[in-house]
C-alpha cells in the first residue's frame, strides 16, 4: 500500500492493494487475447446476448429514467454522508449481534477474515461470489495460510478449478466453453465419470452435486455484500443459483466483506436498487434469488455474524471531486457489455478484478494514477459514451477517462518526481499550487531536474495547453494520437520529455524508453495488434488529420468493426466538438470541462 | 487496539477526502411507488411473470386449495413451517415438522433428505415476478424453503402488489428476506439457461383466494 503524507498528522491518502493491478500492460495482454479467436467468440455471444435482453426489460419500464436518476442521487449522498453512515451503519449491526471490524487495506482484510476463520479451527470455508474478495486476494490469502476457500458460484468454480481468471463481472467463465469446462470438470472435479457431457444441464447438475456436500458440512462462509443499509444494520447478497442463500443461511459462522461504498442511507432505497442491478446486469426482471439480513437472527441462519468493512483505495477515490464517482458503481457489468473495447479484448487485459470501462477508471483511482502499472487504463477506450448510457447510477465514465488521462498527462508533465511523493495530493492543491506557481514563483533554483521542468519550451506548453481541448472530445483524442508521431519527432530534440506518452502513448506502456512510442491506440487496433511502423508513417503523411470514426476500414476486418462500433459514438463526439468550440469562442477554459455534458449527450444519443 | 485505530484511520481518510464539503443532493423520487391498476390486472401480470420464471402457476380458493396440495405433494415428505394455516393442508399428506424429537431444528442434512417444502409468502410483486419470504411463522427460518429442491409456496391475493416499491413498504427489515423470483437458475455456461441449481429445482405457486 503506498500512503502519502499530506503534512496533516494522522491524514493521508492511501491506495489500494491487491489484485488492483495489470500484470502485463494491457496492450501486450489484450493483443495476446486479441489472437484467443475462440475467446473473444464467447465474449461477443455473451455481451450482445445480454445486451439485448437488458435493452428489453428496461425498455419496459416507463420510469427507468427516474429510477436511474433516483439511484444516482442516493449514491452522491452516500459518498458526502459517507463517515456518519458508517457509524450509524456500525452501530445498527452491532446493535443486532453484528461484529464490525474495519480493515485499511487488502492485508488487512486477509489477517482479519484468517484470524476469524482459525478462531473457528476449520480448514475450509464456502464462499459466495464476491468482487471485494476478488480484489483483495482471500482465495490466494487463505491458500497460502492452510486455509481452502470453495467457490460456489458455478462461473467461478469453473474458474477455480481451472486455475483460471474471471474474465467478466456477472459471468465470469464467460470465456470457456461448454467443452473446455466439461474437460475441467472430469479433471478437476472430485466424483465426475464418463456420464459427464457437455450439455450445460448436465454440467450444472455435476456442480449441485459436487458443492451439495460442501454446503450441507461447512460451517463457516465468505460472503460480499451489494448492499448495506445504514438506518438498518441490514446487508444484502442478489445471486441466481441459491448457492449464495446456502452460504448465508446453513454454515454456523458468516464473514462479509464489504467495501465502504457500498452502503445505501435508508432501507427504502433498496426499492430502487433492486430495480436497477438485475435490470442492468442479467437482464432479467428480477434475479431468481435476493437476501438480506440484519445481524443475527435467533433460529434462522448463523449464529454468528462478521462485517468486514473495507477502505483499500476507496477513500484516495473519494478525494477526487471529479472522479469519485466511480465508487457508485454497482457491478452490474452492464458498461462491459456495451463496450467495443472489452469486447475484443477481453477481461483479462484489464488485469485487475475490475475489467471493461469501469475497470478503466475505478482500478488507477484505487491504485493512484501514479502507479505506472494501471497508467495506461484510462486510454482503453474509444470514448464512444455507450458505457454511461446503460450505467444505471449514471457514472460518466467518458468524462472521468478524460479525466484520468489529463491526471496521467499532470502526473508525467515534470511533475513525476513530485507526483511520486505527493501523488496527487489531491487533485484539488496540485491544480492551485501549478495555478500559483505559473503566475509568481520565480524560476526554481537548485535542483536541476526542476530547473528542466521549467525550461520547457513554449511550444510544449501550448500543445500542453491544447491537450485539454483535444482530450475534451473522442474525435479530436484520435486525432491527436494520429499526430503523434509527430510529436515523436519533434520530441527527441529534448532528450524525452515525459508527458506525452501519458497523453496517448500510456497504452504502449514504453515508460523505459524517453521518447513517446511510435504508435497509439486506434492505429494498433486498425492493425490488429500488428506493430506497423509502416502505417504509422502512412499517418505522418496525413497530417490534414481528416479522420471520421467509421468509413476508412473495411468492415470486414475486426478493425472495421471497431470503428463502425466507435461510430456509434460518433453524434456524441459532434456534439462535444461543438460544445467545446463554443465554449472556446465564449472564452470558457475546456481543458477540464467534461467531453460532454450529460444531457446533451444523452439527448443525441436518443435521437 | 489496532481495530479503533483502522477505524479511526478510516473516517479520517475518509473526512480529509470531502474536505470539499460536497452537498448531499435530494433524491428525487418520481419512479413510481404506487400502482394505478386494478387487482385483477395486477394478478394477471404476476402469473404471467411467474411463468415466464417456468414457475407452475394454479388459482384456487379455500375449497380448491387442500386438493391441489394434495396433488402437488403426492409423492413426497413435506416439511411444514409451524405457523402454517391447517385449513390448508389436505388428508393424508406424509409431512414433518421443523424438530426433532427433543425439539431441536432439523440439521441440513435432515432437510436434504426431504422432498418437499410448503410455505406461505409475506407479499409478491407482479411487475417482477417476485414473491417476498419475510421470515413469518408460516415461511419457516430460510433454510426450509432453500435445501427441499421442491417448493410449493402459497400466495394469497391480498398479497399481490403490482410494484417493487409497494413491496417493499410491507417488508420487516428485523427478520430476515428472501425474494424469489422462480427457481434457481444459471446462465452461467454458454449463457444457456439451466433451471435449478441450489436452490428449489420446482417452484409451484398457487394463487390463493
Ligand atoms: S459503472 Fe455503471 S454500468 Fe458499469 S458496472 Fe458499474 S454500475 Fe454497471
Amino acid at each position: 500500500m503506498t500512503t502519502v503524507d499530506l503534512g496533516m498528522p494522522g491524514t493521508r491518502i492511501a491506495y489500494g492493494s491487491g489484485n488492483l493491478y495489470e500484470e502485463t500492460p494491457f496492450p501486450e495482454h489484450a493483443r495476446a487475447e486479441l489472437k484467443n479467436t475462440q475467446m473473444r467468440a464467447n465474449i461477443g455471444h455473451a455481451t450482445h446476448t445480454i445486451r439485448g435482453k437488458r435493452a428489453r426489460v428496461v425498455g419496459e419500464l416507463p420510469d427507468w429514467q427516474d429510477l436511474r436518476d433516483a439511484g444516482s442521487a442516493i449514491k452522491q449522498e452516500v459518498g458526502a454522508r459517507l463517515p456518519e453512515l458508517l457509524e450509524q451503519f456500525e452501530a445498527n449491526v452491532t446493535a443486532r449481534g453484528g461484529v464490525v471490524h474495519w480493515a485499511r487495506d487488502a492485508a488487512e482484510a486477509n489477517r482479519i477474515v484468517t484470524d476469524l476463520v482459525r478462531a473457528k479451527g476449520v480448514e475450509e470455508v464456502i464462499k459466495v461470489k464476491s468482487m471485494a474478495t476478488q480484489e483483495i486476494g482471500l482465495n490466494e490469502h487463505l491458500e497460502g495460510q492452510g486455509i481452502k476457500a470453495h467457490e460456489t458460484d458455478l462461473a467461478e468454480l469453473i474458474v477455480q478449478l481451472g486455475e483460471d481468471k474471471p474474465s467478466h463481472i456477472l459471468v465470469p467463465a464467460i470465456h470457456k466453453n461448454r467443452d473446455e469446462i466439461r474437460e475441467i470438470f472430469s479433471r478437476r472435479m472430485p466424483g465426475t465419470g464418463k456420464e459427464l457431457t457437455n450439455e450445460p444441464a448436465v454440467l450444472a447438475e455435476a456442480a449441485r452435486s459436487y458443492l451439495r456436500e460442501k454446503f450441507l458440512d461447512t460451517t463457516v462462509a465468505i460472503s460480499g455484500a451489494n448492499f448495506g443499509i445504514a438506518e438498518t444494520g441490514t446487508l444484502t447478497v442478489v445471486e441466481s443459483e441459491g448457492n449464495g442463500r446456502m452460504c448465508l443461511t446453513l454454515p454456523k459462522t458468516l464473514i462479509t466483506v464489504m467495501g465502504v461504498e457500498k452502503l445505501l442511507p435508508r432501507f427504502s432505497d433498496l426499492e430502487v436498487f433492486t430495480q436497477l442491478l438485475p435490470r442492468s446486469s442479467t437482464g432479467e426482471r428480477m434475479n431468481p434469488y435476493t437476501s438480506m439480513w440484519t445481524g443475527v437472527t435467533e433460529g434462522d441462519g448463523p449464529e454468528e455474524f462478521h462485517l468486514i468493512l473495507l477502505d483499500n483505495g476507496r477513500s484516495a477515490v473519494l478525494g477526487d471531486p471529479a472522479g469519485r464517482s466511480a465508487l457508485h458503481c454497482i457491478r452490474c457489468s452492464a458498461c462491459l457489455n456495451v463496450c467495443p473495447v472489452y469486447e475484443h479484448a477481453g477481461g483479462h487485459a484489464y488485469g485487475s478484478t475490475y475489467p471493461g470501462p469501469i475497470g478503466a477508471i475505478l482500478s488507477p483511482q484505487l491504485t493512484g494514477v501514479a502507479a505506472e502499472q494501471n497508467n495506461s487504463l484510462p486510454y482503453a477506450s474509444s470514448l464512444c459514451g455507450r458505457c454511461y448510457e446503460v450505467c444505471p447510477v449514471k457514472i460518466d465514465i467518458p468524462s472521468i477517462l478524460v479525466h484520468l488521462r489529463d491526471e496521467d498527462i499532470r502526473t508525467k508533465h515534470g511533475q513525476r518526481d513530485q507526483a511520486a511523493t505527493q501523488q496527487r495530493s489531491t487533485v484539488i492543491e496540485a491544480r492551485q499550487a501549478e495555478a500559483e506557481a505559473a503566475g509568481v514563483t520565480p524560476e526554481p533554483a537548485g535542483h536541476p531536474a526542476e530547473a528542466k521542468k521549467k525550461k520547457v519550451p513554449s511550444e510544449m506548453d501550448l500543445l500542453m495547453k491544447a491537450a485539454g481541448t483535444v482530450m475534451s472530445s473522442g474525435t479530436r483524442m484520435g486525432l491527436a494520437e494520429r499526430a503523434l508521431p509527430l510529436g515523436r519527432g519533434a520530441l527527441k530534440p529534448f532528450g524525452g520529455a515525459k508527458w506525452l506518452p501519458g497523453m496517448v502513448g500510456g497504452w504502449t506502456q514504453e515508460r523505459d524508453i524517453p521518447v513517446p512510442p511510435n504508435q497509439s491506440f486506434r492505429n494498433w487496433w486498425k492493425n490488429n495488434g500488428e506493430n506497423t511502423q509502416q502505417r504509422v508513417a502512412e499517418d505522418l503523411g496525413d497530417t490534414q488529420l481528416a479522420v471520421s470514426a467509421g468509413g476508412e476500414v473495411p468492415a470486414s476486418s475486426l478493425a472495421g468493426e471497431i470503428h463502425q462500433h466507435a461510430a456509434w459514438g460518433a453524434e456524441a463526439q459532434a456534439v462535444a466538438k461543438l460544445r467545446a468550440e463554443r465554449d472556446q469562442a465564449e472564452g470558457a477554459t475546456t481543458k477540464d470541462s467534461p467531453a460532454t455534458s450529460t444531457g446533451e449527450r444523452e439527448g443525441e444519443q436518443n435521437a | 487496539m489496532s481495530q479503533s485505530e483502522a477505524k479511526a484511520t478510516i473516517l479520517s481518510r475518509i473526512n480529509y477526502a470531502l474536505r470539499d464539503q460536497p452537498v448531499a443532493p435530494q433524491t428525487p423520487r418520481a419512479y413510481r411507488r404506487s400502482s394505478s391498476l386494478g387487482h385483477a390486472e395486477v394478478v394477471d401480470m404476476l402469473e404471467d411473470r411467474l411463468v415466464d420464471y417456468k414457475a407452475n402457476v394454479y388459482r384456487e380458493d379455500a375449497s380448491s386449495l387442500p386438493g391441489r396440495i394434495a396433488e402437488l405433494l403426492a409423492d413426497s415428505v413435506t416439511i411444514l413451517p409451524d405457523g402454517l394455516d391447517s385449513s390448508w393442508l389436505p388428508e393424508g399428506l406424509s409431512t414433518v415438522r421443523d424438530h426433532n424429537d427433543d425439539g431441536a431444528p432439523l440439521g441440513a442434512r435432515e432437510l436434504d433428505a426431504l422432498g418437499a417444502v410448503l410455505t406461505s409468502s409475506t407479499v409478491s410483486c407482479a411487475e417482477t415476478g417476485t414473491i417476498f419470504l419475510n421470515g413469518a411463522a408460516d415461511e419457516g427460518r430460510r433454510a426450509l424453503s432453500l435445501v427441499p429442491d421442491h417448493h410449493v409456496c402459497v400466495v394469497p391475493l391480498d398479497t399481490v402488489v403490482e410494484l417493487i416499491p409497494e413491496a417493499f413498504e410491507r417488508m420487516d427489515h428485523q427478520r430476515p428476506i428472501t425474494m424469489i423470483s422462480g427457481p434457481s437458475a444459471t446462465s452461467d455456461i454458454e449463457l444457456e439457461r439451466v433451471e435449478g441449481v441450489h436452490g428449489p429445482r420446482r417452484l409451484d405457486v398457487i394463487l390463493f383466494g
